[in-house]
């Protein structure tokens, strides 16, 4: 990818320090059509640790988390505006791909949405396949790691044949968040991935984000703040398409600058 | 005052529900006669022989259809080769690329090529191949009708791939896989079903096609040995035996007329059986 000057880093309210920004945000704006729904966003997402977006429906936390893999880019008459590095690369630089990017960015969706004429193992390996590695030994390996990393191998490995729609819902999305891992992406973008489980499954998936932030780094959307508080190390409020304020999650929920922070954190709009 | 009232409007509504009650049943009347009257002539006028024999000569007692028989099914694969592929990538560009005015304009084509009456199609292909090959032939009765396949398949081609939840071309782009990939391994695949039943009722509609093959295939009272020469249809044997003077010929167009109408409800059947799936329902409006 093309090399471009280093740019400013912008850091949180409260930096931690000795962390490497994995991804970089300037100036974000995105349109569709007429609407604009990101305002000048800027951000720097820390590698290695997991980063919550929170902010009431419509505020443009979906758009910036799609933005992060060019997914927004499917949305007709999409406009984007503004620059972001993954690890230094431009991944809106003219030569670069959309399937390029999304190879290094992963994703994991709301509703879980294995696909449903494959089964458990083709699932955990379809980002593999189709992408040209068929070494079945290769494909045999990840498969055992992903679905261990995602906490669910020791549920599946004697059924991996089975019809991935055979699962339970929070199997379901822990099967995406396999499939996802499996690419070996630097990033794995979550988009409320727990909003449809029930509270156990819930617990599970915040578990497992914890745990894979050793290696991978996580941003998360959700609507919950008690998840928000419980497995984020930073958090970024977003109103209005505009980033409000971005700060160590202590910060943000305990004793956050801006007064709009502290009345969406604390539940009194929103 | 408020009472009448009431009683004139129970009265209108009562009415309104018989009369479309009735309606519907003068729907379904014609296929219960339709099936009445061929299970009663059709039924018993088949044989052994109808599925083994060559017709016999004018007036001879006897005979069968089995030219016939072997030369629909040969017209509908030439049929399908023709329009499976066409409507299949045309339903997947309406569906996956494409600009909404482009196809807007493709779509209202495809609708009007549907409502376009059969023996109109028969003209354009006997002027296009009829004509230029000098003589009527079993290539030109596959094209007719793999053209009117056409624009049915890219239709249900299409409104099933719009059923594939969106979630699963967003799943496949976010793990990179290219686009032409994702379109062939995995929207594709969830499809299948919904796509085969498509092509398998376009099929069946095309199977009872009689007036475009009367100038295309033109129809032949032997076997076939070439695609360039004339091939017999079941719809054109019905259609020559029952405008003959002769009764064994009239029971042997009844008997056609049963196996074709069979041969069709076979397909619908077991699109239904195959349809029961969760996914991939086709358009109920298709059935």
């Amino acid at each position: 990818m093309a090399a471009t000057p280093p740019l400013k880093p912008i850091h949180p309210t409260e930096p931690a320090t000795g962390i490497v920004p994995a991804l970089t945000v300037r100036d974000l704006s995105i349109s569709f059509g007429k609407n604009k729904v990101l305002k000048n966003v800027s951000i720097d997402i820390a590698a290695k640790s997991v980063t919550a977006i929170i902010g009431p429906s419509g505020c443009g936390k979906s758009t910036f988390l799609r933005a992060l893999n060019r997914l927004h880019e499917l949305t007709p008459e999409a406009r984007m505006e503004g620059d972001i590095r993954l690890f230094g690369d431009d991944i809106y630089a003219r030569n670069v791909e959309p399937v390029l990017v999304r190879r290094r960015v992963g994703m994991v969706f709301q509703k879980s949405n294995p696909f449903p004429t494959m089964s458990i193992a083709e699932n955990v390996t379809v980002g593999l396949r189709l992408n040209g590695v068929h070494d079945k030994k290769t494909l045999a390996e990840r498969t055992e790691q992903s679905l261990t990393m995602a906490a669910l191998w020791d549920e599946v490995k004697d059924r991996l044949n089975a019809p991935a729609i055979s699962l339970s819902g929070g199997q379901q999305q822990r099967l995406c968040i396999a499939r996802a891992l499996a690419v070996k992406p630097n990033v794995l973008l979550m988009d409320e991935p727990a909003s449809a489980l029930d509270p156990l499954a819930t617990a599970k998936i915040e578990e497992l984000i914890v745990d894979l932030k050793k290696e991978y780094t996580i941003v998360i959307v959700t609507h919950n703040m008690q998840q928000a508080a419980r497995s984020s190390d930073f958090a970024a409020f977003f109103y209005l398409g505009e980033l409000v304020e971005f700060g160590t999650t202590t910060k943000i929920f305990t004793n956050p600058v801006q007064k709009r922070t502290e009345d969406y954190v604390t539940g009194r709009f929103g | 005052m408020i009472v009448s009232n009431h009683h004139w409007r129970r009265f209108k509504n009562v009415f309104m529900q018989s009369l479309t009650f009735v309606c519907a049943l003068l729907v379904v009347l014609p296929l219960v006669m339709v099936f009445y009257h061929l299970l009663r002539e059709g039924f018993s006028s088949l044989n052994w022989n109808f599925f083994t024999q060559l017709p016999k000569a004018v007036g001879e007692k006897g005979g069968g259809m089995a030219n016939a028989i072997v030369g629909t099914f040969i017209l509908l694969i030439q049929a399908a080769l023709l329009g499976v592929p066409v409507g299949v990538l045309g339903g997947i560009y309406l569906s996956e690329y494409g600009g909404t005015k482009l196809n807007w304009w493709i779509r209202f084509a495809a609708d009007i090529l549907n409502g376009v009456p059969s023996i109109t199609w028969g003209i354009v292909v006997y002027a296009l191949m009829v004509i230029p090959m000098h003589g009527s032939s079993a290539l030109a009765g596959g094209v007719v009708l793999g053209m009117m396949m056409i624009p049915l398949v890219m239709r249900t081609t299409e409104e099933v791939l719009q059923l594939v939840p969106a979630g699963y071309r967003e799943a496949a782009y976010a793990l990179g896989i290219a686009k032409w990939k994702t379109i062939v391994k995995i929207v594709l695949r969830t499809a299948m079903k919904g796509i085969v039943t498509g092509v398998l009722l376009a099929l069946a509609r095309v199977a009872g096609e009689t007036a475009p093959l009367l100038f295309t295939a033109l129809g032949n009272l032997g076997w076939t040995h070439h695609l360039t020469e004339p091939i017999a249809a079941i719809p054109l044997q019905i259609f020559n035996y029952a405008i003959s003077p002769y009764d064994d010929w009239h029971r042997q167009a009844w008997a056609g007329a049963f196996v074709l109408l069979m041969l069709v409800l076979a397909v619908n059947v077991g699109v239904r059986f195959l349809t029961r799936d969760r996914l991939a329902k086709p358009n109920s409006r298709t059935l």
